[in-house]
């Protein structure tokens, strides 16, 4: 399969502390990858670093081949969705959606989210006046808008409501489909199980273990993702 | 906030003139107030503003955009609402009172003023990491530049007494916005003569056509390079 980002040799230092030490991945079109580790492991880092939120000490990142440290056009390509998502508080909805589309000189191609979470009729809505939840459902929304080859999901769907957390998982198996890549960080194991393809899990800032689910699955002979892993990580 | 920041100026500037007939004892009085609240303001707001907004910063460095422009943004769109309320407050009413050279120098020193303290507050709000050291910071730099300073300059005016110093003053004039602001809308006034020797010779310098273009300059130093830095350093910072 054709490799879309490469990571080698990524490093990060915040102050002393080592937080990636020596980060070595691919990751292909068309699959889910889940980035699974405790809290601290490294899992936020490294997908900011991708994004170029935060720039990395060492190391080489590229994106579709080209070296993406310090550039900014690649992020077209990307759909990000953070864990919490924070905006100015007088912004209406319809108003950050268009300031996106302005950025990134695109318009919404896929508005199933956008309909999916009925959005289209809170356009007036500032975000002072949204719940945790709607926030949600804003980022995720605007993550999809523009049909990135990549999307990049920080802890999905926390806060959201069931419903709409069906409607991602459904959205996220759907661009899948269509040969996109989609990055996962979470801590629920059983929604990691549902839907992805490899799993990549972070120790320390190190990667422990980097595999596809049903090898996964088949090298500890268990049925479930979070029995596997509890086995895997006793050894 | 920036609508109580407008009201107040425009208070401020509009009694001054209403109780006192003398427009240019008006002016005096306006600078002096000005000198104070402008750069506190700008400075304290501008980086209450950065840190407040600084999730959705994060969100847009993951756009295809430039940290370049994402900063450059944020600083015309503070920089002119800030300066809107300037305008407003002061602007207005001292073109409608006093229209006159020294008005004119006042509203230009005093946007100046505003838009090199905001350059500022970017500068202390890139430099540190969390809000109540930013703020803590932005206050200290305020502190420095209307009190500490002239506390200093006279220090060092009163242990070197003995020397010619009218050259060394002009250059320390030079390294603070606060004072740079105050001392060309003060010569405008024709009242440097109170201000003895060294007065004479900041008339000499500051009054001629020369020394305002220096001093001009000067604050847009002040307004270009902290700005600068802040470029600098929000490239290579971790978000």
């Amino acid at each position: 399969m054709e490799k879309i980002i490469e990571v080698t040799g990524l490093k990060k230092l915040f102050g002393r502390l080592e937080v990636l030490k020596g980060i070595d991945c691919s990751f292909e079109k068309g699959v889910v990858v889940s980035i699974l580790g405790p809290n601290a492991s490294g899992k936020t880092t490294l997908v900011k670093s991708i994004l170029g939120m935060v720039i990395p000490n060492e190391g080489v990142i590229l994106f579709k081949n080209k070296p993406v440290i310090n550039t900014f056009a690649y992020k077209r390509d990307i759909g990000y969705m953070p864990q919490i998502g924070h905006y100015p508080d007088n912004m209406k909805i319809g108003q950050l959606f268009k300031m996106v589309m302005d950025i990134r000189q695109q318009d919404a191609s896929d508005t199933d989210l956008l309909k999916a979470y009925k959005l289209e009729g809170m356009y007036n809505k500032t975000m002072r006046t949204l719940s945790g939840g709607t926030l949600q459902k804003v980022s995720a929304a605007l993550a999809f808008m523009f049909s990135p080859d990549v999307l990049i999901l920080d802890e999905p769907s926390a806060g959201l409501d069931p419903l709409a957390a069906e409607a991602l998982k459904e959205k996220i198996l759907e661009e899948k489909s269509k040969g996109k890549l989609i990055l996962i960080t979470s801590h629920i194991l059983s929604e990691a199980d549902e839907i992805s393809d490899h799993i990549m899990y972070l120790f320390e800032g190190q990667i422990k273990f980097y595999k596809s689910l049903p090898e996964l699955k088949n090298e500890t002979g268990e049925q479930k993702l979070s029995k596997a892993l509890t086995k895997i990580l006793s050894l | 906030m920036l609508l109580a920041y407008t009201l107040l100026l425009m208070a401020i500037s509009l009694t001054i003139f209403m109780s006192d007939p003398d427009v240019t004892k008006g002016l005096v009085s306006i600078t002096t107030v000005i000198l104070i609240i402008v750069p506190l303001v700008s400075i304290v707001y501008a980086t209450t503003y950065y840190f407040n907004a600084a999730e959705f910063t994060e969100m847009l460095v993951s756009q295809p955009i430039s940290r370049r422009s994402i900063l450059l943004g944020k600083f015309i769109g503070m920089s002119s609402s800030i300066l809107a309320a300037f305008i407003i407050g002061v602007c207005i009413p001292v073109c409608l009172f006093a229209f006159s050279a020294t008005g004119i120098t006042l509203m230009i020193s005093g946007c100046l003023l505003t838009l090199s303290f905001v350059s500022l507050a970017f500068l202390t709000s890139t430099i540190t990491r969390d809000k109540a050291k930013g703020i803590g910071l932005a206050l200290m730099l305020w502190f420095y530049f209307s009190i500490i300073f002239d506390g200093l300059v006279l220090l060092f005016l009163y242990s070197f007494a003995d020397y010619p110093l009218e050259k060394a003053m002009i250059v320390l004039t030079a390294l603070n916005p606060i004072d740079l602001a105050r001392i060309l809308i003060l010569l405008q006034l024709d009242i440097s003569a109170l201000m003895g020797y060294t007065g004479a010779l900041y008339q000499q310098f500051f009054g001629s056509g020369s020394g305002i273009v220096f001093s001009l300059l000067m604050q847009m130093v002040w307004i270009i390079v902290p700005l600068l830095f802040a470029l600098r350093i929000f490239k290579k910072k971790d978000l």
